[in-house]
């Protein structure tokens, strides 16, 4: 029964995580409309960012910094928001199309330069020397999990109210706004490229956020970790929850992530042994289809994005196709 | 004759770096007035006012407001000097209620804010009573005056309306040239592009036709209403069976 609980407690902790990172992508996609395809680079720069800073020294690449683990953290993400400022100025003026080819490549820029500079933080085999936060103290068993998951469900409550606080604000109206027209946005005085890019900074600040609790989580990450497979995976996860929408980007990662552990189990359970070699490729046939099958029949995903009629009024659906 | 707010001289702008669609267009908006832009399809009418609005490269030539070069600024910026643009289609935010939009456009107003407010819900009663409503329920003629209003809300001196009654029943677009004549008396000045040119004329103060990217004729709207060489040229008057 433990084993159950203990699994259900480690399925909860990455499922947080990717929730965290679907946040930050919704603010991105969902609420401003910048289609970025390289997600995965913003998560892996605050993965890195936070073990590097945090880590002990490590004969072979950078590290051994050893700052406080919320000093770390916060390194992490401003690693991913540093970033994401370099790339926004370079790529956000381009197209919604243009925009999610040129963040790709950032991200499989990120991958190999993550594989091949072995100086800066391990090649191949990763980063490694990174002591968890209060291991010594709650060991490395069940209790340290258990407590690592109520730290990771609070920083995705306080990360979503953040983000609800957000989109009510007049500034999330001006998001909408820009996603909407940008020339009439600029007509009413606004300027969508400072606002984009605050937009697109913020998201992957979120972003390096996940990054930074996935790579505390296993106290390890290599070039493995950061490969396009996770940008489709966490896109999947919007899609399918409801872009625009907090709550469904929450619920879309827990589906998604849900379906994922559990098709790769019955896969390895039920398939025939030789069919077993392909699980991987089967597992992201699934999630292709998936996205596919959304945008077919439900492109406003699960829990569709909801319009707030005014601060003292009630929300209301939008419609289909708006 | 008051000095005009605006001036373009000898504008040179387009789409395309070395492939202008104006070519050293010049004109003048009095204050408190409706200018009115005409011409035929492809003269240039909206490239001329979204240069002016900041949407375009100005390649040559100088547009001036209120004494002050403006030119190459950004449609943003304009807004801080007075000047408030008004696309032709997609001016509105449709998934933000009528009040959302015009909080967007009041952003920057500060104190001065529920007196806009106010001030634009008197001017378009309907859209008070709407306000809690999407704007993409609206009708294309309320549509217009939304985009009207959240024109106002930045309190402009000037108002560039690109073609605002396209699209619309031929009622619609009488009521919403006339409200722009209406703002003309609150001293606001209007640019003005229309491709309904007959109802524009008799609410116009003074017209500039273009066409091929040129400056051809202008005057006050009246007399080029009543003139019929520019009525047969420009404004389909030729009659059935003339030569």
């Amino acid at each position: 029964m433990i084993g159950v609980f203990s699994y259900l407690v480690f399925f909860a902790t990455t499922a947080s995580i990717l929730a965290i990172a679907v946040l930050g992508l919704n603010l991105q996609w969902g609420n401003t409309g910048l289609f970025n395809g390289g997600v995965v680079a913003f998560f892996g720069a605050g993965a890195y960012g936070t073990l590097i800073l945090g880590g002990t020294a490590q004969a072979g690449h950078l590290g051994g910094f050893g700052l406080f683990y919320p000093l770390a953290l916060l390194g992490g993400m401003a690693a991913a928001g540093l970033m994401a400022w370099i790339v926004g100025l370079l790529t956000l003026r381009l197209r919604h199309d243009y925009l999610a080819i040129a963040t790709f490549g950032v991200a499989v820029a990120f991958e190999n330069l993550m594989r091949n500079a072995e100086w800066l933080a391990g090649g191949a085999k990763g980063v490694r020397g990174f002591e968890r936060p209060l291991r010594a103290a709650l060991g490395d068993g069940f209790i340290y999990n258990l407590f690592f998951f109520v730290v990771v469900l609070l920083i995705l409550i306080a990360t979503y109210m953040f983000l609800e606080r957000l989109v009510a604000s007049p500034f999330g109206r001006l998001l909408r706004a820009i996603r909407e027209d940008e020339e009439a946005a600029r007509s009413l005085g606004k300027n969508p490229a400072r606002i984009r890019l605050m937009a697109f900074v913020t998201g992957s600040v979120i972003l390096g956020l996940a990054g930074g609790l996935y790579g505390t989580f296993y106290a390890f990450v290599s070039p493995q970790d950061v490969l396009p497979t996770l940008t489709f995976q966490i896109w999947a996860m919007l899609i399918v929850g409801g872009a625009g929408n907090n709550r469904g980007a929450i619920f879309g990662a827990f589906l998604i992530w849900g379906a994922w552990t559990l098709s790769g189990w019955a896969l390895s359970r039920f398939a025939p042994v030789d069919v077993q070699l392909y699980t991987g490729s089967v597992q992201f046939i699934l999630i292709g289809s998936v996205i596919v099958g959304m945008l077919m029949w439900r492109p406003q995903g699960f829990l569709p994005e909801r319009l707030v009629v005014s601060q003292r009024g009630k929300p209301q659906q939008m419609q289909q196709g708006e | 004759m008051a000095d005009p707010i605006l001036q373009a001289h000898g504008v040179t702008a387009g789409y395309v770096p070395d492939l202008p669609i104006l070519r050293d267009v010049s004109l003048a908006v009095p204050p408190a007035q409706i200018t009115l832009i005409i011409g035929p399809n492809g003269a240039g009418k909206s490239t001329l006012i979204k240069a002016i609005a900041g949407l375009l490269p100005v390649s040559a030539g100088q547009i001036t407001f209120q004494g002050s070069d403006i030119t190459g600024l950004r449609t943003d910026q304009l807004t801080a000097h007075g000047i408030a643009y008004v696309p032709q289609t997609d001016n509105i935010f449709r998934s933000l209620t009528i009040r959302q939009n015009l909080d967007l456009a009041l952003r920057r107003a500060g104190v001065d804010a529920p007196a806009r407010l106010a001030g634009v819900f008197d001017q378009f009663p309907a859209l008070a009573a709407k306000q809690r409503d999407k704007a993409g329920a609206l009708s294309g003629g309320q549509r217009q005056f939304l985009a009207i209003a959240m024109a106002l809300a930045t309190a402009p001196q000037l108002i560039l309306m690109d073609e605002p009654s396209a699209g619309l029943s031929p009622k619609a677009a009488q009521e919403v040239l006339e409200h722009a004549r209406m703002l003309t008396g609150q001293g606001v000045s209007i640019l003005l592009v229309e491709q309904n040119v007959n109802q524009a004329l008799r609410l116009a103060d003074h017209c500039y036709i273009l066409a091929e990217g040129r400056n051809q004729i202008d005057g006050p709207a009246a007399d080029l209403r009543d003139n019929k060489v520019v009525g047969e040229i420009y404004l389909g008057n030729r009659r059935v069976g003339a030569t």
